[in-house]
């Protein structure tokens, strides 16, 4: 299996789901157009472009070539954002920042505790004084008032 | 004449306002730091400091972004001069002959030579925005919904096109990018597309979040785990000035490269990437020593950094004349415009002459304030790349979550920000490129209006589009497009673009 063929495979089944997610709305006629009948279109103008990569990625280097070294690093960050998003309303932004900041320095990049302890600090709660007191930008501040 | 000159009058007593002059100096600042640094591109740039503008009238909000915008092609030569490393992708050509002229200790005059180019493309593409907005957006008044609709296709192609790589793939992209732009309520009939009951969905999903994961989150993805720390050559001041021979040797290049740069700027695409390339290869072909280029020609500094800067300011000619941009950048500047309540399109010019006078005199300053930040403050700056990319990248993080979070205080924008991170991610492990992608979310609201807007006004007959001269010239360029495309299936051998993205690859790895 090639790339190409791989990606072609992916966009065929995005584009009949969304045919398929499209027949809830209504299609219109030709001269009053509904709200599905662009989508409708495009995800069939979709489908032809995912079956032209099936067909001419043969020649497209393997799916296993994709190189992943950094992929476990790429997921502990999206992890880290994950948590983030999950805890910016209810911890506030300055602790939820706080915590992502140490794990990315501390866990992730092993920098020194001092150095750890200073830039998660000075980043979270410096970003907070930039943002939302000097230049007005509202954050959220969370049940305990960080 | 006489009114281009009142209208400038008018442009500089806005731009000169003590409030409006920070903004654009801030804007510079931001611009050359966004510029200097790897990784953090002016799209993200822009973007995480768009709602640092809300609190600011509509003026003072786009001379800042704009500023950022042009400020960080400046920015950009300093790392590709002093460490060969594009600090922004349009800085890569000046990467080979820049870096030759530092180790042969010339880094100076490079730097000199690529501010100075800089700032007189700069300026001259400022005269020709001024020149040329107005008429064509007066021209641009006889657009009904067929002519915008092919317009609109004919720009999403010409940047699928002109993007790199195969044209398949692209077109992909633009259409995913207008499925993603489908998302939320429909203006005409009220009906929610694509939401799963998810209010926050309502407006559809925005272009910040898309542009911030797709660019931002994704570059972070894709570079964790490497530890940058490159040898950074650091230029004494003195030797800034560049010879006799340096300066006559630019000029013929600076005034190539701002023309070039100015003319493909108009056009859809990565405007300000290709034009350094083709910069690179007219001053190649029409010099009388093309041997020397690689190894060192001031020329090869002098022509791409012209044109990078020439072509920034180009690609605002459809923004602001015609409410159409061209690629991801400018859709985030008319984001801006369009957040402070300002409708873009032919009429911007007359309705808003305040903005758009003042951000054309905001740009002749800006470029002066540029020249003076570049060149005595540049050691400042080379400073910045000191800082270990282990912590450079967890502040961009925290930047991008702040920029999302902040356009509509919303956590669903941060978590579209987080998928479309993933999809950027997973794009680039499989030679998919995000741009054509971003401009179709942009487009989507007004290719659907002018689509459905036209087929009403034709009964429901596709031959409106060809019926009307206008848009069968859109439409005919598209076609050549579309033939272009193709050329390489039937021709062996790679075209340009293939060799543009070959070379894009090879910098990046």
């Amino acid at each position: 299996m090639t790339k190409d063929r791989l990606s072609g495979i992916i966009l065929l089944l995005l584009a009949v789901f969304v045919m398929i997610e499209t027949r809830v709305l209504p299609l219109g006629t030709h001269s009053r157009p509904g709200p599905g009948y662009l989508p409708l279109l495009l995800s069939s103008f979709l489908a032809i472009l995912g079956v032209i990569l099936i067909v001419w990625g043969r020649l497209a280097s393997s799916w296993r070539s994709v190189k992943w070294s950094e992929g476990l690093h790429a997921l502990a960050i999206l992890a880290g954002s994950v948590f983030t998003t999950l805890t910016l309303e209810t911890l506030g932004y300055r602790l939820t920042m706080l915590i992502l900041m140490v794990f990315l320095f501390g866990v992730m990049e092993r920098l020194k505790w001092w150095m750890v302890f200073s830039l998660s600090v000075g980043l979270s709660f410096g970003s907070f004084w930039l943002f939302d007191t000097m230049l007005k930008v509202i954050l959220p501040r969370g049940g305990l008032g960080f | 004449m006489g009114e281009t000159l009142q209208n400038l009058y008018l442009g500089f007593s806005t731009a000169l306002i003590p409030m409006n002059f920070f903004y654009g100096f801030m804007g510079c600042l931001v611009g050359t730091l966004v510029g200097v640094l790897p990784g953090v591109g002016p799209l993200a740039g822009i973007s995480l400091l768009l709602p640092t503008t809300f609190g600011l009238n509509p003026t003072s909000a786009i001379i800042l972004l704009s500023g950022i915008y042009y400020g960080a092609m400046y920015g950009g030569s300093t790392t590709s001069i002093l460490m060969r490393i594009p600090g922004e992708a349009a800085s890569v050509m000046t990467c080979i002959d820049g870096y030759a002229l530092a180790q042969k200790g010339r880094a100076g005059p490079a730097l000199a030579i690529s501010a100075i180019g800089s700032y007189i493309a700069g300026t001259a593409s400022v005269i020709g925005l001024m020149l040329l907005a107005p008429p064509l957006a007066k021209y641009a008044l006889r657009f009904g919904p067929p002519e915008y609709f092919s317009l609109l296709v004919l720009g999403l192609l010409v940047l699928g096109y002109m993007t790199g790589g195969p044209m398949v793939k692209n077109l992909t992209m633009i259409v995913l990018g207008l499925l993603f732009g489908m998302i939320g309520i429909d203006h005409f009939s009220g009906y929610f597309r694509f939401s799963y009951g998810l209010v926050a969905l309502g407006d559809g999903i925005g272009i910040v979040p898309v542009a911030v994961g797709l660019f931002g989150i994704s570059e972070i993805l894709t570079t964790a785990g490497q530890s940058i720390r490159p040898e950074v050559i650091k230029p004494r001041l003195k030797d800034l000035l560049p010879s006799k021979k340096e300066l006559r040797d630019s000029m013929a290049p600076i005034g190539r490269g701002s023309l070039l740069g100015f003319l493909i700027g108009i056009i859809p695409g990565s405007a300000h990437i290709i034009s350094t390339f083709i910069s690179y290869a007219v001053e190649r072909r029409v010099s009388k020593h093309p041997e020397r280029f690689g190894k060192g020609a001031i020329e090869g500094v002098a022509g791409p950094e012209s044109a990078n800067n020439a072509a920034s300011c180009g690609a605002l000619v459809p923004m602001l004349a015609l409410g159409v941009p061209t690629g991801p950048i400018p859709a985030v500047l008319l984001a801006a415009l369009m957040v402070h309540g300002i409708n873009p399109g032919p009429m911007l010019i007359k309705e808003q002459p305040v903005i758009f006078w003042g951000l054309i005199a905001s740009m002749y300053v800006g470029n002066f304030i540029l020249l003076l930040l570049n060149l005595p403050l540049v050691g400042i700056f080379v400073n910045f790349l000191r800082v270990p990319y282990k912590i450079l990248y967890p502040t961009i993080l925290m930047l991008c979550v702040v920029g999302v979070y902040a356009v509509n205080s919303s956590i669903v924008d941060v978590w579209i920000m987080i998928v479309m991170g993933i999809l950027g991610y997973v794009l680039r492990k499989y030679d998919f490129e995000p741009a054509p992608m971003v401009l179709g979310v942009v487009l989507a609201p007004i290719v659907e209006m002018s689509f459905r807007q036209a087929l009403a006004m034709s009964a429901g007959s596709y031959m409106i589009f060809v019926q009307r001269p206008i848009s069968v010239v859109f439409l005919v360029a598209t076609l050549v497009m579309i033939i272009l495309a193709l050329k390489p299936l039937v021709k062996k051998g790679k075209d340009w673009r293939e060799r543009f993205t070959k070379v894009e690859k090879d910098e990046e790895t």
